[in-house]
């Protein structure tokens, strides 16, 4: 199958991208300054990454659109207010994880903002539960453009008059260079940020201003590092179709409300787990010194037995030390709790931290 | 001291008496990206050409290192063990990985000389 491209990869070429394949598409993993200066700018200034890959499914229909989403998310969406975003899961009847998500209310009807490995396959999943009711359309002519990072606030609202008045996980449209664009403050790095949805052919000449306003362009590398510092999950390492949210240490992304009477696709599992406990929980683990765990790293107690596995481990450019998550057995998964990776072989002392690695700087209350 | 002399794991070494010397090359480093994590051998073990003689690893992903020639290890770099984005800036300099006294000199001899390297490593990239 011939490889995608997105609307920005003749401006990451002339940004001297180093190319990767991912989830199908050729995106960049850095450009000329590497993983650990695009980190540290974004943490400090404002980095931009190209997210065109990630789907973005636009669902239209009458009030019966938000009783049928109950049936599938665990979310109170009858009480989410227009242009309000929530973080969810796509899930089985054993509540293993399709995919994660962020869905906003939006004039007659929801966005979905889809992982690219799993959005062909959710359209599928949801068409088959929604049925032909409601209009769907999985949008391959819109650009999803992140701005993330201190400044970003800033050189967005010099572009886009108005995006400084939103609220963390809130959304809405606006007007520039005659067309709509869809702006949410949110992102996946842990500092303060947007994401823009706008028309293809609009998004090089786009990105192109928040260069000249001083933004940069960030590979998936530095992404990757930014979101592990943020103790965000990735799909495909800290979750898959047999992780369930309670697993991943993600209730909190479960609404109240919906625990009490169930009624979503895995509700059942869920409530289980949420009484019982699950027999494995994902944590952060600091290893000691240097040493970098990377994913399948097995994880050890000082007996000797297998205890969990590594899903994600890298070097935190501003923790300046290595970082990692796992899943562990339950009764390891205290904060400060001793356990040992092996590694190439060896085992190395490592402990159980609390996530984030990195304070987030979400915005809050601004209007 | 001796020529440097590379090999197609993109070590380079430099021979003085006996005593070899060992490290990574640039293009090496420009392929890897940031440097974060550095495993030497250990002082007093023995290597044999080709085998594996320590780790490096980015941001990315991990990578041994594997040594040019055999040979007792009589030093190692513990500065690039304790901050190796020294490896980054100065690769083939000040940033050697460690120091081998040599059981035979002529394993020197199939190894690539500079301009052989530059055009190897230029066609291995693309």
């Amino acid at each position: 199958m011939e490889i995608k491209k997105t609307s920005l990869n003749k401006l990451h070429q002339s940004n001297k991208a180093k190319f990767v394949e991912f989830a199908g598409y050729e995106m960049p993993i850095q450009y000329s300054k590497g993983i650990i200066e695009e980190h540290k700018f974004t943490r400090s200034n404002s980095g931009i990454f190209d997210v065109s890959h990630m789907g973005q499914l636009f669902i239209y229909g009458d009030e019966t659109l938000t009783d049928e989403l109950e049936k599938i998310f665990p979310l109170d969406l009858k009480n989410l207010k227009q242009n309000c975003s929530k973080y969810s899961f796509l899930m089985n009847e054993d509540a293993g994880i399709y995919d994660d998500l962020i869905i906003t209310k939006i004039e007659e009807g929801y966005l979905i903002i889809l992982n690219a490995a799993c959005k062909d396959k959710d359209f599928e999943i949801l068409s088959n539960l929604l049925g032909s009711k409601f209009k769907m359309n999985l949008d391959n002519n819109r650009s999803l453009i992140a701005i993330q990072g201190p400044k970003s606030v800033e050189i967005l609202n010099s572009i886009i008059n108005g995006v400084d008045q939103l609220n963390f996980m809130t959304g809405n449209w606006f007007n520039s260079d005659n067309q709509k664009l869809f702006v949410t403050r949110s992102g996946y790095t842990g500092e303060d940020g947007f994401e823009i949805s706008i028309s293809n052919d609009k998004a090089e000449k786009f990105v192109e201003n928040l260069i000249k306003k001083g933004a940069q362009l960030i590979g998936l590398g530095a992404r990757d590092t930014l979101r592990l510092e943020a103790g965000l999950c990735l799909y495909g390492h800290e979750l898959d179709i047999n992780k369930t949210p309670v697993e991943a240490n993600l209730r909190w992304a479960i609404s109240k409300s919906r625990l009490s009477n169930g009624g979503f696709i895995g509700s059942k599992k869920i409530m289980n787990q949420m009484q019982d406990g699950a027999s494995q929980i994902r944590v952060g683990i600091k290893p000691e010194g240097r040493l970098i765990a990377r994913e399948k790293t097995k994880i050890f107690n000082d007996s000797d037995k297998q205890i969990g596995e590594i899903t994600s481990g890298t070097f935190g450019p501003s923790v300046n030390g290595p970082i990692a998550m796992g899943y562990v057995d339950k009764e390891f998964s205290k904060v400060d709790t001793k356990i040992l990776l092996e590694v190439r072989g060896k085992k190395h002392p490592a402990s159980v931290c609390a996530l984030p690695f990195y304070k987030k700087n979400y915005v809050k209350g601004v209007n | 001291m001796s020529e440097v002399k590379f090999s197609k794991e993109h070590e380079w070494i430099t021979l003085e008496g006996d005593v070899a010397t060992i490290g990574i090359t640039k293009h090496a480093t420009e392929m890897l990206g940031d440097i974060v994590f550095a495993e030497l051998p250990e002082k007093g073990s023995n290597v044999e050409k080709d085998g594996t003689a320590g780790v490096v690893e980015s941001t990315k992903a991990a990578s041994d290192v594997y040594t040019p020639v055999s040979g007792e290890v009589v030093d190692t770099n513990q500065a690039i063990v304790d901050d190796p984005s020294k490896i980054n800036e100065d690769p083939e300099g000040s940033a050697w990985f460690f120091k081998l006294k040599m059981k035979d000199q002529s394993e020197m001899d199939s190894l690539m000389n500079k301009e052989e390297y530059d055009k190897f490593a230029k066609e291995s990239a693309s």
